[in-house]
């Protein structure tokens, strides 16, 4: 790789980025843009880049177009993806063998390839360009729309989107008391779960007497199926960094951490390659850009436990002590790393620094509702036809997302519930989907916005199956240090589960909502004083449901096993056999075009029969 | 100096005291689990939970953890903090009911049912004997092992440690170990029996100064419930009379 000039002065900066926005003007030649984050690569994005460089080299066209490997889209369901620019073309679900095809076709004659193309669930149309895919059109992507636009290994691709200008702007003319102002005036809330003012955070621990102070990145991301913060630093690290080097200078942190999961290994070296790069460019270290500003980040790689995102724990953790939360007051920002004022913000949080500052907090302000400002990125998955990373800006409705971004339900399905803010969230039912999504509104229907999860639900999913779930996750996860907490999930668990297989009786919903509430008033952090919301969310919503589990034995969505019976409908059996060849407890009889039997006696409930007949001919009750 | 006030009481803190230590200091009781005057502060067994703030912004924290902050508005005895508290003890019956500690609390704080499924741990992870080894003893030869359902108080390794001299300690300190109560039969785990034997109450409280939390059923109270209204009428009317004169 090519050895990086270090930059003295913010002029300088100032002037590479200025040549480095013009070169990407003036390229000429088309680049095929490849989207290679980890999800990316689990579908053969890999695989696809390789045949791209072969087919390239045995057309001769090495010269004439260029491949850039990018981070995540966010738009999974696609994946593997590819955008040819400058004419925008956008291919979906890219096979190695499609490579040559891309090259000869799209490349050399200019002609689309109409079997790539997205095809619209709704129309039945293809669409060419992305932006009119009904998946991008109600997103607002400030943030992650970069993740398209970079080679996420390279600094410059990054300086030629603009990037750094903020942190030029900020060291050449900003106080760190202007920042901290205008951070405020955007009204920017944490992304990490509480929703805390940025600004007012940043100011705590900017007034916090003391010579060293800390600031950390929370890359944790412990809510499974969650995965924003993953793109974030696998596709655009340098804007995270950025953020941070603005952040620390108006805290007055000389060090800053990054605290990242383990399991994430292409987030780790693309932005550790990025900390390097930027150490090399000058804009970390010692007189950052020739002011008297100094500022170091390092890389703490963390082993993965759900706990460990709560700030007093992940600072434990940072310090090599048991990652377990520790009473707050007093904050971070007044005792955090090794008793240092310390303050701790999301990845998203980090990531959206450097456009309030390009952009002016009055420009953000404008996005949003009135009390959340700016988009949030929600991780979209379950039971959807898009899933996938959504950008959207606050105060769209549930409605919007599931069903204009989300293109729906698989299946002709009805909708039934999304959850949100991750295990500990809540589920909002049907009745609710016109609610717009910010932090208020959220918290009134008995969730939360936590770091952007959300797992949509159909018909066929059984609340109390889903309460169970969660409860299983957080009794585990629990650091187990309260007594509320720790027995509290268990508790509720154990009662969850009695429901579910049909052992549930009169009051236990009742004693259920007591315990969950005394979980919620006596724990010491946030996961304990979120663990009830998975129950009483779902009490809240769907009483019925359980009353059904409790009153009469049944599973209305046919999913807890103890409650529900398999049986064959005689008059649709056309005695295929197919039922019988998939069950692995040689509980269904029949010959070949004879009315099949089930014997209930032998049965597991695993449904293979169910999945495998095609004529509706076993029924669930 | 801090000033804070707790139950209506103003009160006064140095820097580094819980609201606790400053409870106790003006003799306001608050009932105290994992605690311990020569150990470290843990915060685990949430029975000395305190509500502080204003409504409608209150919240619970164990007040053995939680610092005596400037301005601090506590109330030690709310419905919220009662039904929390009760709670806990419920919980930790069901995992230890033959802790008289934990029966002698039980009877005391009105807990007359445990509706959880008795799993006899005879150990509610308060955690008293891990610090106890460790800033007492200087052993450190037992310690917590996993996290959530799975915890336990464990050597490494599960088998005797090098580090134990056998000085007891642990066994000293443990709420579920060291007294043995005989009473809880195995229906229902509680036997609210020893605490009758307190002296009665001379004088009427009422429903937060009782300290059964229970105003007049437990039958010991000697007093009539007064006539609340009439004596406040009377005393107002006198008022007046005052004034006027
Ligand atoms: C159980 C638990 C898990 C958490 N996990 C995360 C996490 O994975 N990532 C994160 O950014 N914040 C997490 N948080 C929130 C952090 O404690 C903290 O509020 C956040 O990092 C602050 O950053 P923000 O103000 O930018 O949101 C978690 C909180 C709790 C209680
Ligand atoms: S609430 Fe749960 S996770 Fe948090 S400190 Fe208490 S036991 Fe640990
Ligand atoms: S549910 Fe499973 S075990 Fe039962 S009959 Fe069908 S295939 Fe066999
Ligand atoms: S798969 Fe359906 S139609 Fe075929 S034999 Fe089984 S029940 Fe009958
Ligand atoms: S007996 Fe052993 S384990 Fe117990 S306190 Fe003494 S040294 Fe520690
Ligand atoms: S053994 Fe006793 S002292 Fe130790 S944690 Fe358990 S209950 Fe507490
Ligand atoms: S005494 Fe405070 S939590 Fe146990
Ligand atoms: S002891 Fe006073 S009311 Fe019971």
């Amino acid at each position: 790789m090519r050895k990086i000039k270090k930059i003295k002065t913010i002029k300088d900066l100032e002037q590479s980025i200025h040549s480095q926005i013009q070169a990407r003007k003036s390229e000429k030649k088309p680049v095929l843009t490849v989207s290679a984050g980890t999800c990316g690569q689990a579908r053969g994005s890999l695989k696809v880049i390789k045949s791209l460089e072969k087919a390239i080299k045995e057309q001769n066209l090495e010269d004439k177009v260029k491949i850039k490997v990018t981070g995540c889209h966010g738009f999974c369901e696609a994946e593997p993806n590819i955008i040819v620019q400058p004419i925008n073309i956008f291919y979906q679900k890219v096979q190695p063998k499609d490579a040559k095809d891309i090259t000869s076709e799209t490349i050399i004659n200019n002609k689309v390839i109409d079997q790539l193309l997205f095809t619209d669930l709704a129309t039945g149309k293809k669409i060419s360009s992305e932006n009119n895919i009904p998946f991008y059109k109600k997103q607002r992507r400030i943030i992650l729309g970069d993740n398209a636009l970079i080679d996420p290994t390279d600094i410059n691709d990054y300086l030629s989107i603009g990037g750094y200008r903020s942190l030029a702007k900020v060291l050449g003319s900003i106080t760190p008391e202007k920042i901290i102002e205008s951070i405020k005036q955007s009204g920017l809330r944490g992304r990490g779960g509480a929703g805390f003012p940025t600004g007012y955070k940043w100011e705590f621990a900017r007034k916090t007497k003391g010579d060293t102070k800390y600031i950390i990145c929370n890359a944790d991301e412990g809510d499974p199926g969650a995965y924003m913060d993953r793109s974030l630093l696998e596709g655009n690290p340098h804007r995270v960094l950025e953020g941070m080097i603005i952040g620390a200078f108006a805290i007055g942190a000389g060090e800053g951490y990054i605290y990242v999961r383990d399991e994430y290994p292409l987030a780790v070296e693309h932005i550790s390659l990025a900390i390097s790069k930027a150490e090399e460019m000058g804009l970390l270290g010692k007189n950052i850009l020739g002011t008297d500003f100094d500022f170091e980040v390092h890389i703490v790689k963390g082993a993965g436990a759900f706990v460990c995102g709560e700030e007093t724990a992940l600072i434990a953790s940072v310090e090599g002590r048991v990652g377990e939360p520790r009473q707050r007051p007093p904050f971070p920002a007044v005792k955090g790393l090794w008793g240092k004022p310390t303050n701790i913000n999301n990845v998203e949080t980090w990531a959206n620094i450097p456009l309030i500052i390009e952009k002016g907090a009055e420009w953000f302000s404008r996005i949003g509702t009135n009390g959340s400002k700016g988009t949030k990125i929600f991780s979209l998955v379950g039971k959807i036809n898009n899933t996938g990373l959504v950008e959207v800006p606050m105060g769209i409705t549930l409605r919007e997302i599931i069903f204009d971004i989300g293109g729906g339900i698989p299946g002709g399905k009805d909708f039934k519930a999304v959850q949100t803010g991750g295990p500990s969230g809540g589920c909002i039912p049907k009745e609710m989907l016109d609610l717009p999504v910010d932090y208020e509104s959220l918290t009134k229907a008995g969730s939360i916005m936590g770091s952007g999860g959300m797992i949509v639900m159909d018909e066929n999913t059984c609340m109390v199956d889903v309460a169970k779930f969660f409860l299983n996750f957080l009794r585990d996860e629990s650091c187990g240090k309260c007594i509320s907490c720790r027995e509290g999930t268990q508790r509720m668990w154990e009662i969850v589960t009695d429901i579910a297989e049909g052992k549930g009786k009169k009051g236990d919903l009742e004693f259920l909502e007591a315990l969950a509430k005394a979980t919620r008033d006596a724990s010491m952090c946030g996961l304990g004083q979120t663990a009830a919301n998975p129950v009483l969310s779902t009490i809240r919503h769907f009483r019925d449901e359980y009353e059904a589990h409790i009153t009469d034995k049944k599973c209305p969505a046919g999913v807890c096993k103890e409650l529900i019976q398999y049986s064959i409908i005689a008059e649709n059996c056309t005695g295929c056999l197919a039922c019988l060849k998939v069950c692995s407890q040689e509980a269904i009889s029949g010959e070949l075009k004879k009315v099949h039997v089930l014997d209930q006696s032998k049965c597991i409930k695993c449904g293979a029969c169910y999945e495998a007949c095609n004529f509706d001919a076993i029924k669930i009750e | 100096m801090i000033t804070l006030k707790i139950n209506g009481l103003e009160t006064r803190a140095e820097e580094g005291q819980t609201i606790l230590d400053v409870a106790k200091f003006y003799g306001i009781e608050i009932p105290t689990l994992c605690y311990n005057e020569g150990l470290s502060r843990y915060g685990g067994c949430r029975l000395c939970l305190v509500q502080i703030g204003e409504e409608p912004r209150t919240k619970l924290v164990s007040s053995c953890t939680y610092p005596a902050e400037e301005g601090l508005v506590v109330r030690t005895d709310t419905k919220r903090v009662i039904e929390a508290r009760k709670m806990m003890i419920e919980l930790m019956l069901s995992l230890a009911p033959n802790s008289k500690i934990i029966q002698d609390l039980a009877s005391k704080f009105g807990v007359k049912q445990v509706r959880f499924k008795i799993r006899n741990e005879e150990c509610i992870l308060c955690g008293l004997c891990v610090r106890m080894c460790a800033e007492q003893m200087d052993g450190r030869a037992i310690g917590f092992q996993n996290r959530g359902y799975k915890r336990k108080i464990s050597t490494p390794f599960d088998i005797r440690s090098e580090e134990c001299r056998l000085c007891g300690g642990c066994l000293y300190i443990c709420p579920a170990c060291q007294l043995r109560c005989q009473g809880p039969d195995a229906d229902t785990a509680v036997c609210n029996a020893c605490l009758t034997m307190d002296p009665t109450c001379l004088d009427y409280y009422d429903e937060l100064q009782c300290w059964m939390y229970d105003v007049g059923r437990c039958g010991t109270c000697i007093r009539e419930k007064p006539e609340k209204s009439k004596s406040k009428e009377k005393a107002q009317k006198s008022k007046q009379k005052e004034k006027n004169a």
